[in-house]
């Protein structure tokens, strides 16, 4: 037989089943659209910390700085390079007006390493000449307002955030003291012992942006895995009905002289036809999910790490043929289990349609076997696990325990069901539901993944919601924040506010290294404002007073986790070493942070600047407070603002920080009613024969119907049931062992029972609207229809 | 009259076609008696049976079972009839695969709401099934579901027993002692018996014998 008519033979599946066909396409076209959507957003974020690293490859060379924090006098440059050292000036610091960091370089002595941009995109003569244009991100220019303006280019090969220019040039406009550090060289070899006056610092591994944002976007792919999978399970379904559907003509074609290879080889050549189709639409629909989240992700990677990506969508080949190729790989996974079951299928194996899912017992047993023992693994790795992959494998073993015992746990509870049923109608309810969960099941399985993934995300981000809304009361427990434009101003403003004010609490801080990784460090004031507000999680014996007389630092959390540190032992700062006295949650900031005295903070780096207050004043005076400062001092809108304003915008900041995790959720989820829907339409088909029987003993279609469409609510309500312990551990794993690991802060767990019922809500109607198609399906039945299942000829 | 049927006709549509499968049919049926219904294979049969157990509605004529009046009959009505009046075999046995022997026996009995739990354990001993009765249909050969079918169709006592090929998925023997447990149950339940057979042999073991033919019955004379 002609291979090609074979292959007829088998479309002609397709042709007569085109539901079936159009539920495969949906399948791989939505598993494909969310996972390709996802690997757009993390390839268009990787791409952007590539451009970062290529200018902030500066952070990963070592630098000299003094040992004091302070600048670096020019001179003493001077000096090094003439006993040979091989070092490279640069200045940094926040452009004036603006959300770029400005960086100073000197192109004649920069390492070769920290090469910034492709040469042939710099106009040499433009950036290092006197007033040399200042280069930075496209589309950043417009909104640039600077003091004696200079020239501004833009240019696509800066990362946002970023701006570059001359140091000359640099030293002018950011007004800097010296110089902030000198480069080295990764494997220079130093001249001479180092000064006393200076200190090496090299750049401990996993400090850059891309080691930072990879538990993000491991997050991210989890979830984007997540969906693939819950895709593959309409796949997977799909596929294997129709290979049950076609047994006779694998018979027929096997009986006319195929041979089982060929017969396997074809039905590969077919699914191979079909699905690079369902995957370009996938990939399509993954580029548009793509760009509808990347701004949000954007806003995550900003707040959470300080990451800049643009919050636009590139053109990437590699990742639409990335997205062809996971669609195919896909199907074919998908399709293993049937392939290798016509494989070893007997000639004369009976052609009779038969329930196309119905596993085993023996089956169903050992599935739940493996699933315990991922649940036990589970329990191990939350128990004793340590690190980011063991939270990942947590996850991991839980989702997928969970998801291969599901079917033993509601076979046990529709058997308990209709056991303590006494109506004969209800323990058949109960004995056909049990009937169709085989067919059924991974179906609930793909709910009962979403909808857990659903309560656990959702559980996290509620917790850290309300946590963080306490947190920025306590934080922002100020009625105003100033911040002044010169230190002339400052002076005149403090003088001027002193009368008015109950006390101005100075905020100002200094950059420097600790426990090898960059650092904040802030001074704070003694006063009653932070002793009563400040959010401390712990903290030693008379905390407030060794911090007010010196004695002692504060730090974050992010830094007491991450660095091992305890309370009483030391923090390496310049100047010398001070103990740890307290530790205080410092939520949604990616940098480690230790605070001192002011008057310490003062001493050991003279040359900060000290231009920001926050000011206490009755909170009833503060908005005719601000009005006046700014009309006094002609301060511009964002320079004063009140502690609402600044919750309001932080808040903002943290919803559109967690609206990429809701709309992949709400995705997830409703690839999972398309699941539900797959499978009951798939298996109406076959309901027929088992309902026409209890029609004929004198049940009516519509009650019959009535019944059909309960056992899906029934089946999604049990589903959701199991669904809601297993996201409460999920989000305990997520809050207790992955946030940890990820970003250095544990929040309190709190629950959301409210949220549960809007999901009970959404999960009633996602699968009543999955069930609406069979239940009028069946209720419409013609008599015909039913009658064929008694008729002779079957 | 238990079954009362005059002038009835049905169409079916194959393709443009359409086929007239009953043509005038005229039959009538007391209580307590068999009546054998043969035929070539596509002539009808199976849908007056159908038509009878109100599982399909006529084009025309009249038909009364058990004292409804089939053509008026709403769905709920019709339902209500084969639930309470008439018990059904089929060819296939059709069992409900969800549910143990014994509850499949009890199926119909208890939806009428009048299980009587001594005739049931009778029927168990009569058609042998004691030590069947927790098992699955599929765990069953085909005589032996045929057996528990014929249970479930008695089990309420019917006042009309519908039977569609009862014997035909069966080898000789099986089908001979299934026909005679039939039988016997039957006249012991006072029901009235239709039948659809191929087999002449079998048909000549019940009162009367009517052939379907060209969509019209012929009243078959018994053999001596």
């Amino acid at each position: 037989m002609r291979p090609a008519v074979g292959l007829l033979a088998l479309l002609s599946h397709w042709r007569r089943h085109p539901f079936q066909l159009a539920m495969l396409l949906v399948g791989l076209s939505l598993a494909t659209a969310l996972w390709s959507g996802v690997q757009a957003i993390n390839a268009e974020a990787r791409a952007s910390y590539d451009r970062a690293a290529n200018v902030l490859g500066l952070d990963g060379l070592p630098r000299l700085t003094m040992v004091d924090g302070s600048a670096v006098p020019l001179a003493r440059y001077g000096d090094l390079r003439r006993a040979g050292w091989p070092v490279s000036p640069v200045i940094e610091g926040p452009l004036p007006g603006s959300d770029l960091r400005l960086i100073g370089i000197d192109l004649l002595t920069l390492p070769t390493e920290a090469r910034l941009m492709d040469p042939a995109a710099l106009d040499l003569q433009g950036f290092v000449a006197v007033g040399g244009e200042v280069l930075v991100p496209a589309g950043a220019a417009a909104r640039l307002r600077l003091p004696d303006q200079p020239r501004l280019r833009e240019t696509a090969d800066l990362p946002p955030g970023i701006a570059l220019a001359d140091i000359a040039q640099a030293e002018r406009i950011l007004a800097a003291p010296g110089l902030s550090y000198l480069l080295l060289s990764r494997d220079a070899a130093l001249p001479a012992d180092l000064p006393a006056d200076l200190v090496l610092a090299r750049p401990a591994a996993g400090e850059d942006i891309a080691r930072l944002t990879d538990s993000f976007h491991l997050n991210l792919t989890a979830f984007g895995l997540l969906s693939f999978a819950v895709g593959l399970f309409i796949v997977y379904s799909t596929i294997g009905l129709a290979f049950e559907q076609r047994r006779g003509v694998f018979r027929t074609l096997r009986a006319l002289g195929l041979s089982a290879a060929a017969l396997t080889g074809l039905l590969l050549a077919e699914l191979l036809l079909l699905s690079p189709a369902a995957g370009v639409i996938g990939v399509g629909l993954g580029y548009l999910v793509a760009a509808v989240l990347l701004p949000d992700v954007a806003a995550t990677l900003r707040g959470l790490y300080g990451a800049e990506v643009p919050g636009t969508l590139g053109f990437r080949p590699a990742w639409w043929l990335g997205g062809l190729a996971i669609s195919v790989a896909g199907t074919l996974m998908a399709a293993a289990q049937s392939l290798w079951r016509l494989w070893h299928l007997p000639l004369l194996a009976t052609a009779q349609p038969r329930a196309w899912a119905h596993q085993a017992a023996s089956g169903v047993r050992w599935q739940a076997g493996v699933g315990a023992g991922l649940l036990a693994l589970a329990c191990g790795l939350g128990l004793w696990g340590v690190g980011l992959w063991a939270g990942f494998g947590l996850l991991a073993a839980l989702l997928l325990g969970a998801a291969l015992i599901l079917p033993l746990i509601l076979h046990a509870l529709t058997f308990c069901a209709g056991r303590l049923a006494r109506g004969v109608l209800a323990q058949w309810f109960w004995a056909d539901t049990r009937q169709q969960l085989p067919g059924l099941s991974l179906a609930l399985m793909a709910l009962m993944l979403a909808l857990s993934a659903n309560v656990g995300v959702g559980t996290m981000v509620g917790s850290f919601r309300l946590t963080f809304t306490g947190w920025l009361d306590q934080r922002l427990a100020s009625e105003l924040y100033v911040t002044a434009r010169s230190a002339e101003e400052a002076a005149e403003l403090t003088a001027w506010l002193a009368p008015r004010t109950t006390v101005i609490l100075p905020i100002w801080s200094a950059e420097t290294m600790i426990e090898g990784q960059p650092a904040e460090v802030y001074g704070m004031t003694d006063h009653a404002t932070y002793r009563d507000n400040w959010p401390i999680l712990l903290g030693a014996a008379e905390m407030w007073d060794r911090l007010a007389a010196g004695q002692a630092v504060l730090l974050n959390e992010q830094l007491y986790r991450r660095g091992g540190l305890a309370l009483g032992d030391l923090v390496d700062l310049p100047g010398g070493a001070l103990p740890v006295a307290g530790v205080y949650s410092d939520y949604g900031n990616p940098r480690p942070q230790v605070i001192v005295a002011t008057d310490l903070l003062v001493a050991r780096f003279p040359d900060i600047p000290r231009l920001r207050f926050a000011l206490r004043v009755d909170p009833a005076q503060s908005a005719a407070l601000a009005q006046e400062m700014r009309a006094v001092f002609d301060l511009p809108e964002a320079a004063v603002l009140d502690n609402t304003r600044v919750k309001a915008m932080s808040l903002q900041v943290f919803e559109r920080t967690f609206a990429v995790t809701g709309a992949l959720n709400v995705l997830t989820l409703s690839v999972a009613g398309v699941a539900i829907f797959a499978s009951l339409m798939t298996l109406s088909g076959m309901r027929v024969v088992q309902l026409a029987p209890v029609w004929a003993l004198g049940l009516t279609k519509g009650r019959l119907a009535a019944l059909d469409f309960a056992r899906t609510l029934v089946l999604a309500v049990l589903t959701l049931v199991i669904a809601l312990p297993l996201g409460l551990v999920l989000a305990w794993a997520l809050l207790a062992v992955v946030n940890v690991a990820a970003f250095g802060w544990r929040l309190p767990m709190a629950v959301f029972p409210a949220d549960w019922l809007a999901l009970a809500g959404f999960t009633l109607l996602a699968a009543s609207l999955a069930a609406l198609g069979p239940w009028r399906r069946l209720a419409r039945m013609a008599p015909a229809n039913l009658l064929r299942v008694f008729s002779h000829a079957r | 009259m238990l079954l009362l049927a005059s002038g009835l006709t049905k169409t079916y549509r194959t393709g443009d076609e359409l086929v007239r499968v009953l043509d005038g049919v005229d039959l009538t049926l007391k209580a307590g008696e068999s009546l054998a219904l043969t035929g070539e294979s596509g002539s009808g049969k199976s849908t007056l049976l159908h038509l009878v157990a109100g599982l399909d509605s006529p084009d025309a004529g009249r038909l009364v079972v058990a004292g409804t009046d089939m053509v008026q009959a709403t769905d709920v009505q019709r339902a209500a009839l084969r639930r309470d009046a008439v018990g059904l075999v089929f060819q296939q046995f059709n069992l409900i695969p969800s549910l143990d022997i014994a509850a499949n026996m009890a199926f119909q009995a208890r939806l009428a709401g009048r299980l009587d739990l001594g005739w049931l354990e009778e029927l168990v001993q009569a058609l042998g099934l004691q030590g069947l009765i927790h098992r699955y249909p599929e765990q069953l050969s085909g005589g032996q579901q045929q057996r528990v079918a014929i249970g479930r169709a008695l089990a309420g006592r019917p006042r009309l027993v519908l039977a569609d090929e009862p014997t035909g998925n069966l080898d000789e023997a099986t089908g001979d002692a299934v026909m005679a447990l039939l039988l016997q149950l039957v006249a012991q339940a006072g029901a009235g018996l239709l039948m659809v057979t191929h087999s002449p042999r079998l048909a000549a073991r019940l009162d009367r014998r009517v052939h379907l033919a060209a969509g019209r019955l012929h009243t078959v004379e018994p053999l001596a």
